[in-house]
């Protein structure tokens, strides 16, 4: 028996549809990923939390969920935003069928609406607040309970996705992750301190294949005591919200630089550019997908990336566009950074190099989960920094 | 990096003519490198011998030669235009395969030709079978276990030690043509041999088979500094062992999560990179097999291809375009992406809807032809569908197709289930059937292995066809981004959605995507998926029709669902709706755009079938009226018309039952060309010669006892049919007022050939100025009559006592036009759309008469060697797939270059086999001598031979088939035949003419079966005997033409 639901935005959009996975409602910021597989890895990325997602592409659910797609140990988006959804298990790789799967995180779902229509005008107006409601549920209430939904802007979200305290997995467990290249990594085992601001278990198993041991530290640890630790080096992982809300990781960070390496991906090189003195800004409706080029200003290439972020950092000129493929440099507290990366989409910062310091920082994901493999090789150049210096 | 600087002039090759697996998409590639090459300010040299295509239209490269694609003249052609380059992987498999000859004799080093786009040794480890798997698996890729054969012995064992069932595929041919899955060794023979006679280097692979995994392709393109990019995923509804050419297809893949997509992806890079093409776009194709997740790498093409124009059209992202661009030195990054303009081509398209594919056969044109799929493509044509969710482009898909008659089901069980097992033209109807009448998901996957995905969407798509389609129709855009960026490029897709949702202030966001601007539009409707009889030629027009609509300032908008051709490319028009051309649909889109008219004369019969429907809704129809239409098509009102006219026409009856037929026959008088208004099955039009004959075909063809089946009887139409004369077809311009002779065009084979099968002349080479002129009077008296305001298109005979007749009067494009545009050097359709839109006659500035220094020959292509079982004789039913043109200075000359063109190049030695019909032998004689004078050995049956013999010339008898061993069919077989003539006794049986003929297609000789033919094949060799014949520009015949007017 199919139930009404609503999605409806804060500046009063509604776009009706049918209601699936758990019988509740849901609001945060409206997002929306143009990724065509991988919804149960967005679903489980920490760096969702707090958000809505809406799928752009339309059949979501197709394979199933399996245990071998989390990225954390729970569903951390709000709800998902479909157009069309099953509930299929017949996937040989399947455990579950993804409408079950929602409704058993206790996660509400919408199906049947107009996605595109919806996503065109989150484009054109922005990301904003906005809720997945029941049928039965008034407009009005709706409405109050995304005004009682603070803004993403200025909003701490790492605080509820970060482990209560310090630990560590064995490495092992991801020796069976299977990646396509098949490469096998050799050389001396490194010390990883990990800043987990909502890490996804794809980091770490890239880490920890290339003979990483990775140790997840809560995000309100104190500088003294990473420093005291024996990591080689310290990693900032991604996560959720507002780096700008982030002030108090931002001092610990600022503490580590220079004194080991230090590398970020996504909320994790916002936060170490804020560190060292760089700003970072609110994109309107941010990248979200798995088709982004790249450009690596190192080698040329272009890399077709996966994305998820909502803030990015600002080019050395105070702009959020890099003109040109230069590797441009900014002046930071702690010495020159360089442009590693930048995105051929909107010429946003994609990452930088810290040239006085041994630290460097990616916006993207390169360790897919869901998306392209293209960008694996960061995760070699990081860890054989830390391992040889640079 | 940008474009190169050290190369002036290229070369561009084509693909030749329409054949099975070798479509339009070249004609849509082809396009646009050479528009593009010409934007970058690049000379292009372009060959191609099919005169349906936009690219071999004058304007769209510097220099054009339509000649044979063969080494011959390609290298008279280099030798002429001296290219820097030759950028040959945008023509099929026949561009790819002509610049590894050209390298291969020399011709490319000894004019200093550099090969761009892929390098040769690119193409040999993307084609030559040992190399590829070599390659692959030093690659790291698993390739099927595998081995190469050259002989029947070698066959053998490899097939022991691979074991059954193993898959043959030939090397260096087009479509998979001569391959086959081998299930048991008693079949070895057969199938292995058949692929060692298709390939023309003699050698196949013999691979492990993969049947039923899921079938997987990814298009990839790349550029000089080593990006490489995913352009879209496509995955086969039918499980590997259907050629995915025969298979529907979906895009993007459906069924692989993300972590396995992904690894298809990473692989497809590797054995891009592997492979070395250097730039551009090039095909791979994976078997995953879903439980053990392994997967296979099982091909890959280093060009272009017909699944890349169909990746092209599913996403927006223009590959041919881009290939080109790559290959004169540009990067990805530095080419911006059409459609978002804002964004570079170095990213793979997002999409937010689902795209289906569905091929188009014609096994009823085939009658005896095995109509099981194989490896081994079949299909003529495809439609192309795309909805919102799957059941929506499936539904679409489904209306696209336009097929003739609704399959029926068998009541039985056991019957169903075998048909869906077994994969067929028919097969997804009946698996839509089956899910109807209840059968589970279980055991449907274990009958046809298709993903249990597909299965429960189609179980939704079978018992609740609507759902998918309530709500509003809405058209949505395809804008490579799923809405990410804005896109400024106008190309449309329908799409069901909940009524509009309400924006801020309660007003409602807008109801689609379309921005319609204020100029007035004119909506175009283009032809639908090729099949037989309804091809690229109605695309050329339509495209031509685009071009004036918006020369003359107005909105051209296309309407089409055939993602081969150039129509659908979203740069023709103003703005290109991608959708099924059925009443509903054509609706939908006029409801949105309200065009000051709608064109239905240029697609063919598919928007014709509109015609009326449209005017009922009050859409206008440009140029002739539907009464028009309906006055030239209904017997009963074009009869007595040209009774007024007093022009001639065979006498004809309509009967409305079997018993009628049979009564009427002997009043209209033998021989009749007998049809019936629609078919049941089987062979549908056929010349009978008795009241036994009549009564034989109505049995044959389902009349006789079918009407309890179908609920009504057909009509069917007698016509008598004049036997002995020659035919005429002439396409003419008419304002309503005045009209104009664009082109008279004699067959070469007498009457009774379906003109679309028939060798035609331009201009005609036997007819007198007497005749011509009486055929200008008439077809000029037939368009005033009809009223006709664009095209008309008039069949006549000429009857040796009874003079002109008039045999069938279309107002409307014919499949001659783009010929009869290309051998007189000016665009008819154009004119014909520039009357349509008001203008008259008198203001086109056409020349009275046209006059051409030269002579054009437009030769059929025919796909018997696809369809094992088949006669390969020529008919009243149309059965080629294409066209190729000739041109010289005389007849003979032309039409050697005509059949070289075709693939059946007539030889300048060796042995001919003669064997023909009582009624042929005096002409044959004269043939005979002419063979013999010409060095030729003649080979004929004992009749003949004596016969021959007492006219004092020498022939060697041979056995018939009869006759026992060794006979003629072995000869053949053995390569002891250079050209064969022979003209059938009678239809139908399988006689010997029946095994001569099919021996003859099978080891690729040409076998000639009319005797005008042999008359002009002869004149043809004697003419080809003065050496490679000349090359000539279009450019440089319309200058010469028009000094000499």
């Amino acid at each position: 028996m199919s139930r009404d639901a609503y999605v409806l935005l804060e500046d009063g959009t509604r776009f009706d549809g049918l209601a699936c996975g758990a019988d509740t409602h849901a609001v945060g910021e409206v997002v929306f990923t143009t990724s065509m597989s991988g919804y149960q890895e967005a679903m489980t990325d920490p760096s969702y939390a707090g958000q809505l997602i809406a799928f752009t592409y339309p059949q979501i659910g197709n394979y199933g969920v399996s245990e071998s797609a989390m990225e954390s140990s729970r569903i951390h988006a709000r709800a998902a935003i479909m157009r069309a959804a099953v509930d299929y298990s017949d996937a040989p790789s399947a455990d579950c069928g993804w409408l079950t799967w929602l409704e058993m995180h206790g996660i509400p779902a919408i199906t049947d609406l107009d996605t595109r229509e919806l996503v065109r005008h989150i484009r054109d107006e922005g990301a904003m607040r906005g809720g997945v409601f029941p049928g039965s549920m008034s407009e009005a209430q709706a409405r109050d309970l995304i005004a009682a939904e603070p803004s993403m802007q200025g909003r701490d979200l790492a605080r509820e996705v970060t482990p209560a305290q310090r630990f560590s997995v064995d490495g092992d467990r991801w020796q069976n992750v299977s990646r396509s290249d098949g490469s096998v990594f050799g050389g001396e085992s490194v010390r990883i301190a990990l800043l987990d601001t909502g890490v996804k278990m794809s980091i770490v198993g890239e880490l920890t294949r290339r003979g990483a041991h990775v140790t997840h530290y809560p995000c309100t640890v104190s500088s003294d005591e990473l420093l005291s630790s024996d990591a080689d080096a310290f990693f900032l992982a991604n996560g959720p919200g507002d780096p700008a809300a982030l002030d108090y990781v931002v001092g610990t960070v600022r503490e580590l630089v220079g004194k080991k390496p230090v590398y970020g991906i996504c909320l994790g090189h916002q936060l170490l550019c804020r560190a060292v003195g760089l700003e970072t800004y609110k994109l309107p409706f941010g990248h979200h997908g798995a088709n982004h080029p790249v450009k690596d200003l190192a080698t040329g290439l272009t890399e077709i990336t996966s994305q998820n972020h909502g803030f990015a950092v600002l080019g050395p000129d105070g702009s959020g566009r890099i003109e040109g493929d230069e590797p441009v440099r900014w002046e930071t507290d702690f010495g020159a950074a360089e442009l590693s990366h930048v995105n051929l989409y909107d010429r946003t910062v994609e990452g930088l190099t810290l040239l006085d310091v041994q630290g460097g920082t990616i916006q993207y994901h390169p360790e897919a989960g869901p998306g392209p493999n293209d960008s694996l090789y960061l995760f070699d150049r990081f860890v054989n920094e830390i391992r040889n210096g640079r | 990096m940008p474009r190169r600087e050290d190369i002036h002039k290229i070369l561009l090759i084509g693909s030749g003519p329409i054949v099975i697996g070798q479509a339009a998409e070249f004609d849509y590639s082809g396009t646009q490198a050479a528009r593009v090459l010409m934007q970058e300010g690049y000379e292009v040299v372009l060959v191609n011998s099919n005169p349906a295509t936009i690219m071999t239209d004058p304007e769209v490269a510097t220099t054009t030669y339509v000649e044979p694609l063969l080494p011959g003249p390609l290298e008279k052609i280099i030798e002429r235009e001296r290219p820097d380059a030759l950028l040959a992987t945008l023509g099929g498999q026949t561009a790819l395969n002509l610049a590894k000859n050209l390298h291969e004799n020399g011709v490319l080093e000894r004019y200093a030709v550099e090969l761009i786009g892929a390098k040769i040794d690119a193409i040999e480890r993307g084609e030559d079978r040992d190399l590829f798997r070599e390659t692959m698996l030093e690659a790291g890729l698993r390739v099927p276990r595998s081995a190469i054969a050259h002989t029947l012995q070698e066959g053998r064992a490899a097939v022991e030690e691979i074991g059954l069932p193993v898959i043959v595929r030939p090397a260096f041919t087009l479509g998979g043509a001569g391959g086959g899955v081998l299930y048991e060794m008693a079949d070895l023979e057969k199938v292995i041999g058949r692929g060692l006679d298709a390939s023309p280097i003699s050698q196949i692979l013999i691979d492990e088979s993969v049947l039923g995994w899921g079938e997987f392709e990814l298009e990839v393109m790349r550029d000089k500094t080593d990006n490489v990019v995913i352009v879209a995923s496509i995955e086969n509804l039918d499980p590997m062992g259907v050629h995915t050419g025969d298979s529907v297809c979906v895009a993007p893949q459906q069924t692989l999560p993300d972590r396995l997509y992904q690894q298809l992806r990473d692989q497809a890079i590797k054995v891009i990179r592997a492979i070395g093409v250097e730039t551009g776009g090039s095909n791979v194709q994976f078997a995953v097999n879903p439980a053990t997740e392994e997967i296979i790498v099982i091909e890959m093409n280093p060009r272009v291809s017909r699944s890349s124009a169909l990746a092209s059209k599913a996403t927006g992202f223009p590959i041919a375009k881009i290939a080109a661009r790559l290959a004169v030195g540009y990067t990805l990054q530095e080419i911006s992406n059409d459609i978002t303009r804002a964004t570079p081509a170095s990213f793979e398209p997002a999409i937010d809807y689902c795209v289906v594919k569905w091929p188009r056969f014609a096994f009823e044109k085939f009658p005896g032809a095995e109509q099981g799929l194989t490896t081994h493509m079949k299909s003529v044509g495809e439609a192309m569908a795309i909805g919102r969710t799957f059941r929506q482009a499936f539904g679409k898909a489904l209306r696209s197709r336009e097929l003739d008659a609704e399959p029926s089901f068998p009541e039985d069980t056991e019957e169903l289930l075998a048909r869906v097992a077994k994969a067929g033209p028919e097969r997804f109807d009946h698996l839509l059937e089956a899910l109807r009448r209840g059968h589970g998901i279980g055991q449907l996957n274990e009958l046809t292995k298709i993903d249990p995905w597909f299965l429960r969407e189609l179980q939704a798509v079978a018992t609740e066809p609507e759902a998918a389609f309530s709500g509003e129709r809405t058209f949505k855009s395809v804008d490579t981004c799923a809405a990410e960026f804005a896109a400024s490029t106008p190309y449309f897709y329908s799409a069901w959605e909940r009524p509009r949702p309400l924006g801020p202030g309660g007003v409602a966001l807008p109801a689609h995507e379309v921005q319609r601007g204020d100029r007035p539009s004119v909506v175009i409707l283009g032809s639908g998926p090729n099949r037989i009889g309804q091809g690229i030629e109605f695309d050329y027009c339509c495209v031509h029709a685009a071009q004036t609509v918006r020369e003359s300032g107005r909105d051209a908008v296309m309407i089409n669902c055939n993602p081969e051709t150039v129509s659908t490319d979203y740069d023709t028009s103003d703005r290109l709706y991608f959708e099924p051309l059925t009443l509903e649909d054509v609706l939908g889109v006029c409801e949105v755009e309200k065009p000051e008219g709608v064109i239905v004369q240029f697609g063919g019969q598919t928007p014709l079938k509109l015609a009326a429907g449209l005017r009922g809704a009050g859409i206008p129809i440009l140029g002739t009226t539907t009464d028009a239409i309906d006055l030239a098509e209904d017997r009963a009102r074009f009869g007595p018309l040209l009774d007024e006219l007093g022009y001639k026409a065979p006498p004809y009856a309509a009967a409305r039952t079997p018993e009628e037929a049979l009564q009427r026959a002997p009043e209209v008088g033998f021989p009749l060309l007998v049809r019936p208004s629609y078919v049941l099955g089987g062979r549908a039009m056929e010349i009978v010669y008795s009241v036994e004959g009549m009564q034989n075909y109505l049995e044959r063809v389902g009349v006789i006892g079918s009407a309890g089946v179908s609920g009504k009887s057909p009509t069917i139409y007698l016509d008598r049919f004049l036997e002995d004369s020659v035919e005429v077809d002439v396409d003419a311009l008419c304002d309503g007022d005045e009209v104009w002779i664009a082109g008279i065009m004699q067959h070469v084979e007498e009457a009774g050939i379906h003109s679309g099968d028939s060798a035609c002349v331009l201009p005609p080479h036997s007819l007198g100025e007497e005749m011509l002129e009486e055929i200008r009077a008439h077809a000029s008296g037939i368009a005033k009559a009809l009223g006709v305001v664009g095209l008309l298109n008039v069949q006549f005979a000429i009857h040796a006592g009874e003079g002109l007749h008039v045999i069938e009067a279309n107002p409307r494009a014919s499949r001659t036009v783009p010929f009869v545009s290309k051998a007189i050097g000016l665009p008819v359709a154009k004119l014909a759309c520039r009357i349509m839109l008001g203008e008259k006659i008198a203001q086109l500035g056409l020349p009275a008469a046209v006059a051409t220094g030269h002579v054009c020959v437009k030769e059929a292509v025919l796909p018997f060697d696809r369809f094992a079982g088949t006669d390969v004789l020529l008919g009243p039913e149309m059965r080629s797939t294409g066209e190729v043109m000739g041109i010289a200075r005389d007849f003979p000359t032309a039409f050697a270059k005509a059949q070289a063109a075709a693939g059946a190049r007539l030889p300048s030695s060796g042995t001919v086999f003669l064997s023909v019909a009582d009624r042929d032998k005096s002409a044959a004689t004269a043939i005979a001598t002419q063979i013999h004078d010409m060095g030729f050995t003649l080979l004929a049956t004992r009749g003949t031979a004596t016969a021959l013999a007492r006219m004092g010339i020498p022939a060697k008898a041979i056995n018939k088939l009869s006759e026992g061993s060794p006979h003629v069919v072995e000869a053949i077989g053995a390569g002891e035949v250079d050209l064969v003539i022979n003209t059938p006794v009678g239809t139908g049986a399988r006689s010997d003419g029946y095994e001569i003929r099919a021996a003859a297609v099978a080891h690729r000789i040409p076998c000639i079966t009319t005797m005008s033919g042999g008359i002009a094949a002869v004149r043809a060799i004697a003419a080809a005997a003065h050496g490679e014949p000349d090359v000539v520009s279009l450019q440089e015949l319309y200058a010469e033409s028009a000094s000499v007017s």
